[in-house]
């Protein structure tokens, strides 16, 4: 089987005809249909390739809060930062966290300020620096749904494995159902249907959906992020409502399991624990975080290195919040291309690759 | 490339941009009186500079009357007056170096508003305990560039600073040349109809350099595409006025260039995703470093815009000469508001195509 | 990405002629060269089905073909 194959969920023609199929099904209907995606990738994707576009008027996209750096609080770049002017320490980070904008510090203006901060790929990377540094503290810093978290509980065991007792991680990992719920939720939003994440659904499987389409009453279609996916979930989700049909189906089968991931999902288990999580913009939503289990406590930052923070302060006008929740585009926000741009970010949106803000400002709106 | 400041070359090292940085918190808004790496890269930050500080005081030429040389006339004869500095890293890239650009740069700006290149001063910086042996390469791809071209190097200036007072070598040229016709070419010629053309794949220069920067292992060998344009465009003057625009898209790549052409002619552009030449390894690396082709610079490509009538023939000029063989019309000027530049994606939809802010790629030419 | 070598839990992938690294670690299932594989920041997390693929490629053409053909 060669690649090509693959090109077709790119196909021109597959594309316009699902577009056309978007447009017959949802035909005169009063209200306009709201659905939202909380996938920092479909966020990506839905821009790049202009997918609005090819949508009726009927049909609205929204973005949720499905980029991971972008609903890191506030608090959390604070205590990161706060560790990066301790002596001895290095922060091993993804790159995007590098510009995110504390209470009053960056990383990027800590390291320029000397603090040894080091952008990996993988947090197997960050395991590394501590093997060649033994004199110095790494610490990692925990970003992401549950496609990254086990990564890095793979990468805690492989610490545990080999006797590391300089590396730590500062998690602050999140999962996606529950927020979900709480938007879908909300009368204001009015969401139709979710388009599920991709690679997240990779892990924690299809099924991890059924209570919102159940409980909730949401249509949910788990969907690839090629622009065909897109289309083809969307249209699944038009289909959906308009049948009277709330359920969980899954577009993205060639790698979406019902039940995902299980070795993936068995490492989340043996490290993590389910804990209360804060959210920028969302508060704090009780089980939604992912926190080191207690047998692993030693690599927990939090619980072993201590360090002092003041309360965040949130910058003013940021609008990130009503953003990640969907209740606003970015084009919105007071501050959007005129104080906060992604070279000078005042919120998180704007700094990231996969959010919304700095889409919407690379691609026009 | 640098016509009186139609793009600015300021530049710093990266480590004094985030010491400078260091001194700013949330309160204050970034400080004015910095100097940022994105004021070097040929997006928006740069064309403030060059509005705000830089044209104003040292001119008066308005930006509108910004292309890649500048236009004198003196006593009765037009000559064409070019500048660029080249600060490339790494200074040996595939495909070429950092002399191949310095000549070949200042060659294809003195082409790009139709004049024969016939001369090129060379300026050399060296920091102190720069190599001997790769000056003398960088000095041996020098000449060959300008005997490719039917340049002659005909001033020059050596000086030498000490050790971390400059990155190993930086280069300026500048260069003159004659006009053998009485053509306008220019960025504010683009009218209503005209077909965009362009001579060959985009972001091969901008890949290799950051190929090697990021130490990218690649089944195949992408090469800058650095060549002289002169030879090229002469044979596309032959048809005449039907020849409104030629640009090459250097930094900022052929998104910005075109954008700048839409604002400076006051028309609106519409792309084809699907008519761009790209190689699929220059895809393939683009995907891997998250940038895109359309922002990537290139070094041996010429923007051309013309008469549709006329279309189809310029086009056979660039595919019968060794440096068009990959030719392809990308885009045209269409109704729609000035300055704006849209693309239609692979898929069929439309997406808005913004000039950066600031440095996609620093140091790449 | 489709898998060019492996060994033992380390994998090479590579597509559009680009290869990098990615690790095993994190996929319970077998997988050998040839294979194609998602891969997100270093790690195999799920591993393409390709007959799924080909259906869910043949869903989409059946809509195609509906809106070819008028209503």
């Amino acid at each position: 089987m060669n690649g090509a194959f693959l090109e077709e969920f790119r196909n021109r023609e597959l594309v316009q005809g699902l577009a056309k199929q978007i447009v017959r099904l949802a035909e005169g209907r009063e209200t306009p249909l709201t659905f939202m995606e909380v996938c920092g990738t479909h966020t990506m994707s839905i821009y790049q390739y202009g997918i609005r576009s090819l949508l009726p008027d009927g049909v609205r996209l929204i973005s949720g809060p499905g980029c991971p750096v972008c609903v890191t609080p506030v608090g959390y770049v604070d205590k990161a930062v706060a560790y990066a002017r301790q002596p001895n320490t290095i922060i091993a980070t993804f790159g995007d966290m590098l510009r995110v904008p504390g209470s009053s510090s960056s990383l990027m203006q800590e390291r320029a300020r000397g603090a040894d901060i080091r952008i990996v790929y993988s947090p197997l990377d960050a395991l590394a620096l501590a093997g060649k540094d033994p004199e110095k503290r790494v610490i990692f810093l925990g970003v992401g749904f549950e496609t990254t978290a086990p990564t890095i509980a793979g990468t805690i065991l492989s610490a545990a494995s080999r006797g590391r007792d300089n590396f730590f991680v500062l998690a602050a990992h999140k999962t996606i159902p529950i927020p979900m719920s709480i938007l879908s939720d909300d009368p204001e939003l009015a969401i139709d249907g979710y388009l599920c994440p991709a690679h997240v659904s990779t892990i924690i499987g299809a099924e991890a959906y059924r209570f919102l389409a159940e409980e909730h009453k949401v249509p949910c279609v788990v969907t690839g992020f090629e622009p065909a996916d897109i289309l083809q979930g969307v249209e699944m989700l038009v289909r959906q409502v308009v049948e009277g049909r709330s359920t969980v189906e899954n577009q993205y089968r060639r790698f979406v399991l019902p039940e995902g991931n299980t070795k993936a999902k068995e490492l989340l288990s043996r490290v993590f624990v389910p804990s209360d999580a804060a959210w920028r913009g969302l508060g704090v939503i009780p089980g939604s975080g992912l926190a080191i289990a207690p047998e692993f406590a030693r690599f927990d930052a939090e619980k072993v290195l201590p360090v002092t923070v003041e309360e965040p302060r949130e910058p003013e006008g940021c609008c990130c919040g009503e953003v990640l929740k969907g209740k606003i585009a970015p084009i919105n926000c007071p501050l959007f291309g005129t104080a906060c741009t992604p070279e000078q970010p005042v919120g998180a949106c704007m700094v990231s690759s996969e959010g919304s803000c700095a889409a919407a400002y690379k691609y026009g709106q | 490339m640098c016509s009186p400041f139609c793009r600015a070359n300021t530049r710093f090292a990266p480590t004094l941009f985030f010491l400078f940085l260091s001194n700013l918190t949330k309160e204050h808004p970034v400080d004015k009186d910095l100097i940022l790496l994105g004021h070097g890269s040929g997006g928006r930050l740069s064309h403030q500079l060059l509005d705000e500080l830089i044209i104003p005081t040292l001119s008066g030429i308005p930006t509108a009357g910004q292309n890649d040389a500048a236009i004198l006339y003196h006593d009765g004869r037009r000559l064409a007056f070019t500048t660029d500095s080249y600060v490339v890293d790494p200074i040996f890239f595939p495909g070429g170096n950092i002399g191949h650009l310095a000549i070949n740069g200042t060659v294809n700006d003195l082409a790009m508003v139709g004049a024969q290149p016939i001369a090129i001063s060379v300026g050399l910086i060296m920091e102190e305990g720069f190599s001997r042996s790769e000056l003398a390469e960088i000095l041996r791809s020098m000449r060959e560039a300008a005997d490719q071209a039917g340049v002659v190097i005909a001033a020059g200036d050596t000086k030498v600073v000490p050790r971390g007072k400059a990155d190993r070598i930086f280069i300026n040229t500048s260069g003159i040349g004659f006009f053998r016709h009485e053509l306008e070419i220019g960025g504010a010629n683009a009218r209503m109809g005209d077909k965009i053309l362009i001579n060959g794949t985009i972001g091969d220069h901008g890949v290799a350099v950051m190929s090697k920067r990021e130490g990218l292992e690649l089944g195949t060998d992408i090469l800058s595409d650095c060549a002289p344009l002169n030879g090229l465009v002469e044979s596309l003057l032959e048809e005449g006025s039907a020849i409104h625009v030629l640009r090459d898209p250097t930094r900022g790549g052929v998104a910005t260039t075109l954008k700048e052409i839409a604002i400076q002619s006051n028309v609106s552009i519409t792309l084809d995703e699907a008519s761009l030449p790209l190689k699929g390894a220059v895809r393939g690396v683009c995907a891997v470093l998250g940038l895109d082709p359309l922002y990537v610079a290139n070094e041996g490509k010429v923007l051309a815009l013309v008469a549709p009538e006329l279309a189809e023939r310029v086009l056979k000029r660039m595919k019968d000469h060794p440096l068009g063989r990959d030719a392809a019309i990308i885009g045209e000027v269409t109704e729609g508001v000035g300055g704006k530049v849209r693309m239609v994606t692979l898929v069929g939809g439309t997406r808005a195509v913004e000039m950066l802010a600031g440095e996609q790629l620093p140091r790449i030419c | 990405m489709q898998i060019t070598s492996r060994d033992g839990e380390s994998i090479i992938a590579e597509i559009d002629g680009v290869s990098r690294e990615a690790s095993l670690m994190m996929l319970g299932e077998e997988v050998q060269v040839g294979d194609y594989v998602l891969i997100h920041a270093g790690f195999a997390i799920s591993r393409l089905d390709e007959e799924e693929a080909l259906e869910t490629l043949a869903l989409m053409r059946e809509c195609l073909e509906l809106s070819q053909s008028p209503t």
